[in-house]
């Protein structure tokens, strides 16, 4: 690989970056050592680029040229304005886990009320043991880099059998300007436990940050999961998130994700069903103005026989935008009976927008049923003049339009109020618009 | 599925390494000395006469080529290959000039006649005219190029051929006696620098056929060359190029087989289409090399480059393949839809069985406006086969309106093969419409049954189904193809359904 990179577009070393991050990065000496060995890996690396795969239309080299150094603890200031984002943000019901600039933030969290459900620590707490959470399968850079600097994050067990009574929201607030967080979370869900986790990120009045969060999350047999993922970070943030599920068996995971915010954005999910006769349910809508990049990429590896997954997703894109869909169905050589399908449309709304669709299919078995369909184009002109006969206005026109058009993900979340809450988010978007 | 005791017992009986066409023709060849130098492009150059700006051309893709890669992105695992380790130039030593059929070598004879082309069907050779009121199709005229290694041995039909104006001969010649449209064409649809694989032909390549369709002329019959890989250790380096000028159509046969061998051999060929206004051009391929035995051993490597350029407005060009050879397949006939309203197709077969991996796919590059591309490309996988299908259709800024439907289906038959999907979808225009769909699954139990409750056996039935599969594919072959490609279907197939 190309050493000469190492430096940033701004001609500070890469390494700089770590050493001056190190006295502030919990874990053990064992720890900090696994670090350091996962950012030698980012630093030969570098930042992901066009010319590797995965990265083909995300390139983060062109994109976002450096990684920005870490966010410092938040002071007061910045704590005020992180509860009120947390009072604009909180979804009703839901109990509150804040991390403000990648630190956790137990004033501003339910931890007492959580407490009696699920077992909760921090990732500076597990870390200081040992540093299994740093360690991921992939060999992906950012995925590396993220190893090497997360602060902090939530570290959930959910025990077997446990139906918890309230969702679970994970809160990341940025305050900081130009600044980088890295946080890192973990989710065990136990045998037929049944739970809602969602995720917001906002910002707290901060503007061109980065967030590099990695998620992992392990689901027992028998479970029930909702996962709820709502990115609406600051329009010049970036927002790059890994995430890691292990499905087992007879489950049924419910996933969504909706982008509607930061200039740069990648979700990357790395879904394993290793558990025979469950159910994947993984659905999303981007919705993009100006000159946002929206990238979703997941890859879906059916492990085991007779698992089912659904993956619907949707992408509008105005103005200059730039959106990004990479999706991956793996069935593997024993992974017969497999049902899988998957569905992704752009809908593109100006002619400067540009839609990337990369939907592949990877199989191995030979008794499955699997597919994908994917479009591009715009507004169907006649829906649009029948709305317009019938005396609607233009805009109003089409927005009806394009809420049906991501009506069809959203309808895909299980649970009514988080599908009313999507709805209205899409629904301001679209006000925004006009 | 799970196989029936019928057929574990064929596919021993019928193996993959039970070629057919695995003979080899004992012919003194001319050959370049092993290993690739400047020196060895010079000799090739030098062999065929030709003027000293396309040995410049050569040489400067040579140049090139010593600075490139191999490209690894495909699904495709093999060893490496040792491009010392190959002769670049083979071809029968001429006896005598040829001017008619009888003085063709026999031995040459011979092996179109082993592999039951219609070059054989001396009627069609010795030109004659289908008798008034003979409907048979199959009769129809077909000029023949026949490419045995590297030299075009006889080219058939020149006569008529010449009176519609329209040229056909071998590459070689064309530089000789077209320098003035090769020199305009040549590499202008596959630069030299395009990839590894063109670049090497470029420096390299030994003969091919030369196609120009003078403006508003039909081709008055379909133009064909069958492809024969026979000397050991040849690479072969096809270059073909076809011109349709404008309002003009012509249809272009290739098909291909190569004795059995144990070393692997490689191919790399690269064809170039240009079509002017409202000119048409239709390119068909039948390839059936040696797929390996069946442990995978030997069998060709074919890294083929294909593109055609729709530089005028309302052209088309049509790509239709049906692969069923080949240890490794490596081919994207793609489309440069340049003009307005100009069209691409491409329907593609590509059948996999034993130890063979297929990446093929193709690539429809919307640049003018109201362009429209179809896709229909079929996979089937048998054995332990990998077959990837990798497309990509994008459309520019510019390309207003621009239109693309894809369908690519895999059937998987038996449980260690696999068939993979990887199709990029670009709209960077929001008047684009792009439609793609996928689905891959093995032949439905319930259509099984029927079929075998009417009273059909298991293998019948399979066979129907497979049929009926790849028909959409089958119907855009012209019907002297249409024939030899089901029976290739078949033979590619049999033992492995059940």
């Amino acid at each position: 690989m190309n050493v000469a990179v190492a430096k940033t577009g701004k001609g500070r070393a890469v390494s700089d970056l770590f050493t001056s991050a190190e006295g502030r990065l919990p874990g053990s000496p064992a720890v900090i050592a696994a670090r350091r060995e996962a950012f030698e890996t980012y630093e030969r690396l570098g930042l992901p680029h066009r010319r590797i795969e995965e990265w083909k239309y995300t390139d983060l080299r062109a994109l976002v040229g450096e990684v920005l150094p870490l966010a410092a603890n938040p002071d007061a200031a910045a704590l005020k304005r992180a509860a009120d984002a947390v009072k604009a943000h909180a979804i009703a019901g839901a109990r509150k886990l804040v991390l403000v600039d990648g630190a956790f933030v137990a004033d501003l969290s339910d931890v007492k009320a959580l407490a009696s459900e699920v077992g909760f620590k921090t990732l500076g707490d597990t870390l200081a043991k040992d540093a299994g959470l740093l360690k991921t399968a992939s060999s992906d850079a950012v995925i590396a880099l993220n190893a090497a600097m997360a602060t902090d994050g939530v570290v959930l067990s959910i025990a077997d059998g446990t139906q918890l009574s309230a969702p679970i929201q994970i809160i990341h607030i940025a305050t900081a300007t130009s600044a980088s967080a890295f946080t890192r979370s973990q989710v065990v869900i136990g045998k037929g436990a049944r739970a809602t986790i969602i995720e917001s990120f906002v910002s707290a009045g901060a503007t061109a940050y980065q967030i590099n969060d990695a998620v992992i999350v392990s689901v027992g047999d028998n479970a029930d999961v909702a996962h709820i993922r709502l990115m609406d970070d600051a329009p010049d943030a970036v927002n790059i998130t890994s995430q890691f599920v292990t499905v087992g068996a007879n489950t049924k995971v419910n996933f969504f994700n909706m982008t509607t915010g930061a200039a740069v954005s990648r979700l990357q999910g790395f879904i394993t069903l290793a558990g025979e006769g469950s159910e994947l349910s993984a659905n999303g809508v981007n919705l993009l103005q100006k000159t946002e990049h929206g990238d979703t990429t997941l890859v879906v590896d059916h492990a085991v026989p007779n698992c089912v997954s659904r993956e619907i997703f949707r992408a509008v894109l105005d103005d200059r935008a730039h959106s990004v869909f990479q999706g991956r169905i793996i069935v593997r050589p024993d992974a017969q009976k497999t049902d899988g399908k998957m569905m992704i449309r752009a809908l593109l709304l100006s002619d400067e927008a540009e839609a990337y669709n990369k939907p592949e299919l990877e199989i191995f078995a030979d008794d499955v049923s699997c597919g994908h369909g994917a479009t591009a184009g715009a507004l169907d002109d006649s829906l649009l003049f029948y709305l317009k006969a019938r005396g609607l206005p233009e805009k109003q026109a089409q927005a009806l339009l394009i809420q049906a058009f991501v009506g069809e993900a959203i309808e895909q979340i299980a649970d009514d109020d988080l599908r009313e809450h999507v709805i209205g988010i899409a629904e301001r978007w679209l006000e925004r618009r006009q | 599925m799970p196989a029936v005791q019928e057929t574990v017992e064929r596919v021993k009986r019928i193996d993959v390494d039970q070629y057919r066409y695995g003979f080899e023709t004992l012919i003194e060849s001319d050959k370049a000395p092993k290993g690739l130098s400047e020196d060895t492009v010079k000799f090739i150059s030098e062999k065929k006469n030709e003027p000293a700006w396309m040995l410049q051309w050569r040489l400067e893709a040579y140049r090139r080529w010593l600075t490139m890669t191999e490209p690894t992105w495909a699904r495709v695992d093999y060893p490496k290959i040792d491009f010392q380790d190959l002769y670049y130039y083979s071809a029968p030593k001429p006896k005598k000039t040829i001017s008619s059929l009888d003085e063709i070598d026999p031995e040459i004879l011979k092996t179109y006649e082993k592999l039951g082309i219609p070059l054989r069907e001396v009627a069609m050779l010795e030109g004659v005219e289908p008798k008034p009121g003979d409907q048979d199709p199959a009769r129809r005229k077909i000029a023949v190029d026949a490419v045995f290694d590297s030299v075009s041995v006889a080219t058939t039909f020149q006569a008529e051929l010449k009176k519609a104006g329209v040229i056909f001969m071998p590459i070689s010649e064309a530089i000789r006696e077209h320098p003035e449209l090769v020199q305009k064409y040549l590499g202008s649809v596959v630069p030299t620098s395009d990839n590894f694989y063109a670049t090497l032909n470029s420096a390299v390549f030994s003969d091919g056929s030369f196609v120009y369709v003078p403006p508003g002329v039909r081709c008055p019959m379909e133009l064909s060359t069958y492809f024969r890989i026979n000397e050991r250790n040849t690479g072969q380096f096809e270059r073909t190029l076809i011109i349709a000028d404008k309002g003009s159509y012509v249809s272009y046969l290739e098909g291909c087989t190569a004795p059995q061998r144990d070393e692997n051999q490689l191919h790399a060929a690269v064809v170039e289409l240009v079509t002017h206004d409202d000119a048409e051009i239709k390119y068909s391929t039948v390839q059936n090399w040696y797929p390996g035995n069946s442990e995978g051993k030997g069998g060709i490597y074919n890294f083929v480059t294909k593109r055609g350029d729709c530089r005028g407005d309302r052209s088309k060009i049509s790509w239709t393949q049906v692969e069923t050879g080949s240890a490794i397949t490596w081919k994207y006939p793609s489309c440069i839809l340049r003009g307005d309203n100009s069209s691409g197709e491409f329907y593609s077969i590509a059948i996999s069985n034993g130890y063979q991996q297929v990446d093929s796919g193709t690539k429809m590059i919307h640049l003018g406006k109201n362009t429209s591309s179809r896709i229909i490309s079929k996979g089937i996988a048998a054995g332990k086969s990998q077959n990837t299908y990798r497309g990509l259709v994008t459309a520019h800024r510019k390309a207003t309106g621009a239109r693309n439907f894809t369908a690519c289906d895999s059937l998987l038959i038996g449980d260690k093969c696999g068939a993979h999907t990887v199709p990029y979808i670009e709209a960077k225009n929001s008047s684009a419409t792009f439609e793609h769909e996928a689905t891959t699954s093995k032949i439905s139990e319930d259509v099984l049954f029927y079929c075998v409750q009417r009273g059909l056996s298991q293998e019948e039935a399979v066979g129907l189904v497979v049929n009926g599969f790849v028909k959409d594919v089958l119907q855009q072959l012209p019907m002297e193809f249409a024939v030899e490609a089901q029976k290739l279907i078949s033979i590619s197939l049999e033992g492995s359904v059940g």
